[in-house]
C-alpha cells in the first residue's frame, strides 16, 4: 500500500541521527575514495556512533538559511510544524560538512594544494551561511604518519593549513591511507560525532533563545513549534531523556493550543506525532508502562476530538492510525526483548485500530453516499502548488489561516466534497483486515484462543463486506467449530448466518447445504419465521431449483449469484452430496438403539433408529440406510421411498418417511445374524439418511457409529445433570433425551436344550481310575447331530495338575504320563429328540486335591429364524470340581520277637516288621494282595507271605501284617540299613470287575543295625505245674571275636524255689554258646 | 434495602452465568441491540479467565471464592469476572462509573451468586432452560435486581 493521508511521516518514526556530510570524495572512480566511503557506510553495528552520512559534491547547495528574525512582535506563524522541517534537519541540514582533501606533508607543491584547500573550504562555508554547521577539513595522505611531535614539517604545515582555512585546530584531521583504514575511519567519525552534538546543542540553545520574544496570545503555535524542535534536536544529539522531557511539554502545549473546527485536524496531527515520540522514547527507556500511560492520556483526551462532523470518518481514521501505531511500537519493543502479558500486549491496539477502521468504514459509507453524478471538484481544491501541505495537518484549501471564521464557504464546501470523494475509493476493508490480522497474530501468541476466534470471525466478515467470499468461508468455517464446542449458539448462529450469505453468493451448494441443515437445527437461535424461509430454500434446493436470495445481500453480486445458480442447475452430473454431521448440528437429530446388548443366533436382530426433526416444517426423506461392521447385514436395514408407481397405491411406508418437527419417529429394524458372527460384536458404523433424490439433488447425512452430532455430548451432559422430570407423553412417544444410544450389540450362540448330567463318587482316591459317567440328553424337538464331547481337566488351572491328570475312555487298563489331561472333540453321533447316551470317564489323578473337570458338549441343529433356515451351533458346558484323597495310611513299626517296640535292630537277631494298613477312603477298600520285596541286606526268617489278601477295609478299619525278619550284621552303616518295599494292590470294592487293580509301592523305612557283645536267650517251657519242677534253659551267645569273662548271678522270685547254680563264673569263648540249666520248684497262687 | 440506592449508581449491560464447560448458562444484556457483541465479548474474555484459574492450578482449590476483578480494560467497557465452583459471573460495566469501586463490585457478584445458588437450589429447576430467554422471568428479575 503506498502512504496514505494518515499513515506517520517516514521523517517522524524514524531514529534520529546526526546528520554529517561528506565532501571532496568521488566515490565512482577514485578506488581510495570508494573504501573511505565503504568504511563510513558498510557494517554500521550498534556500537558506531549514530551519524548518517552523506556524500555530496563539495560545491553542493544547502537548503538557505532564512534573515535571523530581530522581533518577534509583528510575526503571525501560520501553522505549529512545517512539513519539511525535520527532512530539512534529518537529510539536508547537515551539523558538520567534512572537505576530503588528498594532500600529504611532505607535498612539493605545497602552496598550491594549501589555497586549492582553503578555496574548497570557502564554498561550502559560503553555501552555509547563516547556518552554525561545523566545516572540518580531512587530509587524505598517502604515507603513515609520525608520531605526533616528531614531524616538524607536518605540525608547521597544519598549523599554515588551519590558518588558511579558517579552521581551528580540532577540525583537522589526517587519513593515512594504508592497512588499518577502518581503525582510523572509527577515529574520525567519533571526532565528527563530537563536532555535530556540539553543533546540536547550539541549535538547541539557538530555539530556547527565541523564547523570550514569545507571548502567549500571538504566538501560542510557536510554543508548540520551539518545543517540538528543542526536543528534535534533542534527539538529534542523542539526549533523549531530555529529548522526552521536551516532547511532553510540547504534548501538554498542544492541549492548550484553543482548538476549533477548522484547526482540530492540525492540533490531533501535531498531538499525534508527539504522542508517537513520547511513546517510542519510553519503550526505548524500557519503560513500557509508562508509554501505555501516555497513549491512554492521548486517546482520553483526544477520542472526542472529532472535528467536521461531515468528515467525521477522518477522525476514525486518525484514531485507528493512532492505535496501529503504538501496536507497532509496542511490538517492536518485543521483538527487541520486551515481555507482554496476556492482558496488555499490541494485539489489543491493533483490534482497537481495527475498531475504529470499521467505524471509519460506516461513516464514510453515511457520509460519502454521494450520487454519481456528483463529479470531482474541477480545480482540484486538495492540490496544492508545490504538492504538498505547508504545514502539518492544515487543508489545502486554506493554508496558513488561522482565522476560525471560514471565510469562503464555498470553499470549505467544495473542499469537504473533495475529501468525501476520495474517501470512497479508500480500500476500506483491506486496511481492517490487515489490523484484524496483526492482531489475530498477536493474540495467537498470547494465548487468548477466542479472542482470536473473534477476530477472525470479524476478518470474515469484512471478506464479505468487501464481496471475498471464498476467504470469508473459508475464515468462517474455521471458527465455527470453535464456537460450536462451547455452545454459544447465539454467536454460532449470526456467523452461520454470514457464511450461508456466502455460499448463496458463491452458489456453493454443498456449503449452502451444510449451513442451511445447521441453521435449521437446534443450535440455531434463528427466530421461526427466518428458519421456515431456510427450509423453504433448502427444499427448492433439493428440488433443482434456485433458492430465494439471502436477505440484505450487496444487490450487484445477488444478481450474478441468480445467474449461477441458474447455472448449477443445468449442470447435471454428481447431485449427491455427503456431509458428515459429527462436526456440526444438523436439524434432523439421530439414534440408533438396539433392543438388547446381545442377541440368540437364532433370534432376529432387532434395532431401533430414532429421527426427530427440528426444522419449522415437516420434512420428507427419501431413504434411511444402516450400515454395520459386517457389511452383509446393511441390504436389510434400508428404507427407501417407494418407486413412482407404487406411490399411487396407499403405501404405508410414505407415513414413516415424513418427519414432522418436535415428534420423534421411531423405525424399527431387524435381520437374522450369520452364524459365522457368533461370538462378534454386531455395531452400527453409520447411519445415512438421504434427503432429496437423485432425481433432483440429494443429500446424505451421515452419522458415525449410532447417531450424535456436535452437540450431543453437551446435552447429555446436561441432561444427567438436570433432576427435572420429564412430562408424560402418550405411550407410542418417547422423550428424545431419555434414548441412549446403543450402537452395538453382541451375537451369541442358541440356548442349548440338552442336559448334561455327571455322576461320580467322590473323592478321588490317589492314582485310582476315577469313574464320570456323563449323561447327556437331548430335548431338543428336532434331532441334533455332530454331538461332540469335550472332557477333562478345566484349562487355566495350575500347570502341574496337567501333568498329574489323565484322561480316558477306557477304564480297562492303567493310564500313564502319555495320556492328555483333557480330551477335545470326541464324537458321540447324533440324538433323537428325547434320546439320552451315555459316555464313562476315567480320570487318573496323582496328586491329592482339588480339580476342576469340565464336560462341553457340542451339537448343531437345524433351526429356523423368520422363516430363514439356519444351523445353528450349540452348546452346554459343566463344571465339577472333585477332591483327591489318600485311600490308606500305612504304618511300619519295628519290634522284637516279643513285641517290644524296637529303636533299632541287633544283627543277626530276628525281629518283626510290622505294617499297619488304614484306609483313608470313605468308600471301602479292597486289599487284593500285599507283598514284602526285602532289600538284599534283609533275610526272611520265615515265609514271606500276604496275610491280608481281599480284605475288604471300611472307612477307618486297618489291615496289618507281621513279617519277622533277620539282618546280617554288616558293621556300621550310616543312616541304617534299606528295609525293602511294601507292595499294596488294591481297588474300590464298588469298581467293577474289569478296573485294573492299583499298585501302590510303599517306601519301608531304614533300621539301624548294632552289633552286641552278649546275647542272652531265655528258654522257657511255655506253662509249668505248680510242685513240679520247672526247667528254665539260659542260651548265652558271644558275639565278638574274643574271650569274654562272663559272671552269672539268678535271682529267683519268691515264688519259686531254686535249684542249680545260683553264681558262676564262666569265660566264654568267642562265638560260642553256652547252656546254662537251672530248676526251679515253687508254686503260684491260685 | 437501604443500600439499594447506592447499587443504582453502577449500570451493569450484560450479566452472563457461564458454566465449568465454558457453554453460557445464562446471558442477560439492557441495550439487547448490540447483543451479539456483548456475548463476543464476554467469550473472549473467557481466555483471561482461563488464563488466571490454570495459572493459579492447585490454589484454586483452596479459595473459597474467585474475584479476578478487571479481566481486560477494553474502550467502552470493562469486564470483572468471579467464580466458585468453576461456574463463571462476568459482568460487562459502563466505564462512565469512573466511581466504580472494587468491593462494590465485589458485593454484586456476592449477591449475584447466592441468587445463582437460590435457582440452584431449586430441585425442580432444569440448568439447561436457565439460558431459554422467556422461560423463568422469575430468575432473570432476580438477578437484575441484585445490580
Amino acid at each position: 500500500m503506498s502512504p496514505t493521508q494518515w499513515d506517520l511521516p517516514v521523517e517522524l518514526c524514524c531514529r534520529p541521527m546526526a546528520f554529517v556530510t561528506l565532501t571532496g570524495l568521488d566515490v565512482v572512480y577514485n578506488a581510495v575514495h570508494r573504501a573511505v566511503w565503504d568504511a563510513f557506510c558498510a557494517n554500521r553495528r550498534a556500537d558506531r556512533v549514530p551519524i548518517s552520512f552523506k556524500v555530496l559534491p563539495g560545491d553542493h547547495e544547502y537548503p538557505k538559511c532564512r534573515p535571523k528574525r530581530t522581533s518577534y512582535e509583528w510575526y503571525i506563524p501560520k501553522g505549529i510544524l512545517k512539513t519539511g522541517w525535520m527532512n530539512k534537519h534529518l537529510n539536508l541540514v547537515p551539523a558538520l560538512v567534512v572537505v576530503f582533501y588528498e594532500l600529504d606533508w611532505d607535498e612539493p607543491q605545497w602552496k598550491e594544494k594549501q589555497s586549492e584547500c582553503a578555496t574548497r573550504v570557502e564554498i561550502v562555508r559560503q553555501s552555509l551561511q547563516g547556518r552554525n554547521t561545523k566545516v572540518a577539513v580531512v587530509l587524505i595522505q598517502k604515507k603513515t604518519p609520525l608520531p605526533p611531535g616528531e614531524d616538524v614539517i607536518a605540525s608547521e604545515r597544519a598549523a599554515a593549513l588551519c590558518n588558511a582555512c579558517e579552521l581551528s585546530g580540532k577540525s583537522l584531521f589526517v587519513l593515512p591511507h594504508t592497512d588499518h583504514l577502518v581503525g582510523y575511519i572509527i577515529r574520525l567519525e567519533n571526532a565528527f560525532y563530537e563536532h555535530a552534538q556540539t553543533y546540536y546543542y547550539t541549535e538547541i540553545r539557538r530555539v530556547k533563545s527565541h523564547k523570550e520574544f514569545l507571548n502567549k496570545t500571538t504566538h501560542q503555535l510557536l510554543f508548540v513549534r520551539h518545543q517540538f524542535k528543542i526536543a528534535f534536536f534533542s534527539e538529534l544529539k542523542q539526549d533523549t531523556q531530555n529529548a522526552l522531557k521536551n516532547y511532553r511539554t510540547a504534548y501538554n502545549l498542544v492541549h492548550e493550543l484553543r482548538a476549533h473546527e477548522t484547526n482540530i485536524l492540525e492540533i490531533k496531527t501535531m498531538a499525534g506525532f508527539i504522542n508517537y515520540k513520547i511513546c517510542r522514547l519510553c519503550f526505548q527507556h524500557n519503560t513500557p508502562l509508562d508509554a501505555i500511560a501516555q497513549f491512554r492520556k492521548h486517546i482520553d483526551l483526544c477520542k472526542k476530538k472529532i472535528g467536521s462532523a461531515e468528515l467525521s470518518f477522518e477522525h476514525a481514521a486518525w484514531m485507528s492510525k493512532q492505535f496501529q501505531a503504538f501496536g507497532d511500537l509496542f511490538d517492536e519493543a518485543i521483538k527487541l526483548g520486551l515481555t507482554a502479558i496476556q492482558t496488555q500486549n499490541p494485539g489489543f491496539y491493533y483490534q482497537q485500530a481495527a475498531y475504529y477502521a470499521q467505524e471509519r468504514k460506516q461513516l464514510a459509507k453515511s457520509l460519502c453516499n454521494h450520487e454519481a453524478s456528483v463529479m470531482y471538484p474541477n480545480p482540484d481544491p486538495l492540490e496544492t502548488q508545490t504538492g504538498v501541505l505547508d504545514f502539518y495537518g492544515q487543508r489545502s484549501w486554506r493554508q496558513g489561516i488561522l482565522s476560525f471564521d471560514l471565510s469562503d464557504p464555498e470553499k470549505e464546501k467544495v473542499g469537504v466534497l473533495a475529501i468525501q470523494l476520495k474517501e470512497r475509493n479508500v480500500a476500506h476493508s483491506e486496511i481492517i483486515i490487515t489490523l484484524l490480522s496483526n492482531a489475530v497474530a498477536q493474540f495467537k501468541k498470547y494465548k487468548c484462543p477466542r479472542m482470536k476466534s473473534h477476530l477472525m470471525v470479524q476478518m470474515g466478515e469484512e471478506y464479505y463486506y468487501a464481496k471475498d467470499y471464498t476467504k470469508a468461508l473459508k475464515l468462517l468455517d474455521y471458527v465455527m467449530c470453535d464456537y460450536r464446542s462451547e455452545g454459544w449458539w447465539t454467536l454460532l448462529t449470526s456467523i452461520l448466518t454470514t457464511a450461508l450469505k456466502c455460499s448463496y453468493l458463491m452458489a456453493q451448494l454443498k456449503d449452502y447445504i451444510t449451513y442451511s441443515l445447521e441453521l435449521l437445527g437446534r443450535a440455531s437461535t434463528l427466530k421461526d419465521d427466518q428458519k421456515s424461509r431456510i427450509e423453504k430454500n433448502l427444499i427448492n434446493v433439493l428440488m433443482n431449483e434456485s433458492p430465494d436470495p439471502e436477505p440484505d445481500c450487496d444487490i450487484f453480486a445477488g444478481k450474478t449469484a441468480q445467474k449461477l445458480w441458474a447455472d448449477r442447475i443445468s449442470l447435471a452430473g454428481s447431485n449427491i452430496f455427503t456431509i458428515g454431521v459429527q462436526d456440526f448440528v444438523p436439524f434432523v437429530q439421530c439414534k440408533a438403539k438396539f433392543h438388547a446388548p446381545s442377541f440368540h443366533v437364532d433370534v432376529p436382530v432387532e434395532f431401533d433408529i430414532y429421527l426427530k426433526a427440528d426444522c419449522p416444517h415437516p420434512i420428507r426423506f427419501s431413504k434411511l440406510c444402516v450400515s454395520f461392521n459386517n457389511q452383509e447385514y446393511n441390504q436389510f436395514c434400508v428404507i427407501e421411498e417407494a418407486s413412482k408407481a407404487n406411490e399411487v397405491l396407499e403405501n404405508p411406508t410414505q407415513g414413516k418417511m415424513c418427519l414432522v418437527p418436535g415428534k420423534t419417529r421411531k423405525l424399527l429394524f431387524k435381520f437374522v445374524a450369520k452364524t459365522e458372527d457368533v461370538g462378534k460384536k454386531i455395531e452400527i458404523t453409520s447411519v445415512d439418511l438421504a434427503l432429496g433424490n437423485e432425481t433432483g439433488r440429494c443429500v446424505v447425512l451421515n452419522w458415525q457409529g449410532g447417531g450424535g452430532d456436535a452437540a450431543s455430548s453437551q446435552e447429555a451432559l446436561q441432561a444427567a445433570r438436570s433432576f427435572k422430570r420429564r412430562p408424560k407423553l402418550p405411550d407410542n412417544e418417547v422423550h428424545w433425551d431419555s434414548i441412549i444410544i446403543q450402537a452395538s450389540t453382541m451375537i451369541i450362540s442358541r440356548v442349548p436344550n440338552i442336559s448334561v448330567h455327571l455322576q461320580h463318587e467322590p473323592p478321588a482316591l490317589t492314582n485310582e481310575m476315577y469313574c464320570l459317567v456323563v449323561t447327556v440328553q437331548s430335548h431338543e424337538k428336532t434331532q441334533i447331530r455332530d454331538v461332540k464331547l469335550t472332557a477333562g481337566l478345566k484349562p487355566g488351572q495350575d500347570a502341574n495338575l496337567t501333568q498329574k491328570t489323565h484322561v480316558t475312555l477306557h477304564g480297562t487298563e492303567l493310564c500313564d504320563e502319555s495320556y492328555p489331561a483333557l480330551l477335545t472333540d470326541i464324537p458321540v453321533g447324533d440324538l433323537h429328540p428325547g434320546e439320552q447316551l451315555e459316555k464313562m470317564l476315567y480320570v487318573r489323578c496323582g496328586t491329592v486335591g482339588s480339580r476342576m473337570f469340565l464336560v462341553y458338549v457340542s451339537y448343531l441343529i437345524n433351526t429356523t429364524a423368520e422363516e430363514k433356515e439356519i444351523v445353528c451351533k450349540c452348546h452346554k458346558d459343566e463344571t465339577v470340581t472333585i477332591e483327591t484323597v489318600f485311600p490308606f495310611d500305612v504304618a511300619v513299626k519295628f519290634v522284637s520277637t516279643k513285641f517290644e517296640h524296637l529303636e533299632r535292630v541287633y544283627a543277626d537277631i530276628p525281629f518283626l516288621l510290622m505294617t499297619d494298613l488304614l484306609s483313608a477312603s470313605p468308600w471301602a477298600l479292597t486289599v487284593v494282595s500285599s507283598e514284602l520285596q526285602l532289600a538284599p541286606s534283609m533275610t526272611t526268617v520265615d515265609q514271606l507271605e500276604s496275610q491280608v489278601d481281599n480284605v475288604v477295609l471300611q472307612t477307618g478299619e486297618s489291615a496289618s501284617e507281621c513279617f519277622c525278619l533277620r539282618c546280617p550284621s554288616l558293621g556300621n552303616v550310616e543312616g541304617g540299613v534299606a528295609t525293602g518295599h511294601y507292595i499294596i494292590s488294591w481297588k474300590r470294592t464298588s469298581a467293577m470287575e474289569n478296573i485294573p487293580v492299583i499298585r501302590t509301592v510303599i517306601t519301608l523305612p531304614h533300621v539301624i543295625v548294632e552289633n552286641i557283645p552278649l546275647h542272652v536267650n531265655a528258654d522257657l517251657p511255655s506253662f509249668g505245674r505248680v510242685r513240679e519242677s520247672l526247667p528254665v534253659k539260659y542260651h548265652l551267645q558271644n558275639k565278638t571275636d574274643f574271650v569274654q569273662d562272663v559272671e552269672i548271678s539268678v535271682e529267683p522270685s519268691d515264688a519259686f524255689m531254686f535249684s542249680g547254680l545260683k553264681q558262676i563264673r564262666l569265660p566264654a569263648q568267642a562265638f560260642y554258646s553256652y547252656q546254662y540249666f537251672c530248676q526251679a520248684t515253687g508254686s503260684t497262687h491260685g | 434495602m437501604g443500600k439499594r440506592t447506592r447499587y443504582l449508581t453502577i449500570t451493569a449491560i450484560c450479566i452472563p452465568v457461564i458454566t465449568k464447560e465454558n457453554y453460557p448458562l445464562y446471558i442477560r444484556s439492557t441495550p439487547m441491540e448490540n447483543e451479539l457483541r456483548f456475548q463476543y465479548m464476554v467469550h473472549t474474555s473467557l481466555d483471561m479467565v482461563d488464563e488466571k484459574i490454570s495459572s493459579m492450578g492447585k490454589a484454586l482449590v483452596n479459595q473459597r471464592e474467585l474475584y479476578l476483578g478487571l479481566l481486560y480494560p477494553t474502550e467502552d467497557y470493562k469486564v470483572f469476572y468471579t467464580t466458585i465452583s468453576k461456574v463463571k459471573f462476568v459482568m460487562v460495566v459502563n466505564p462512565s462509573n469512573t466511581a466504580l469501586r472494587d468491593n462494590e463490585i465485589h458485593r454484586m457478584f456476592w449477591k449475584l451468586h447466592n441468587s445463582y445458588i437460590d435457582v440452584m437450589c431449586n430441585p425442580f429447576c432444569n440448568p439447561r432452560t436457565i439460558s431459554r430467554p422467556g422461560t423463568d422471568n422469575m430468575v432473570m428479575s432476580m438477578m437484575i435486581q441484585v445490580c
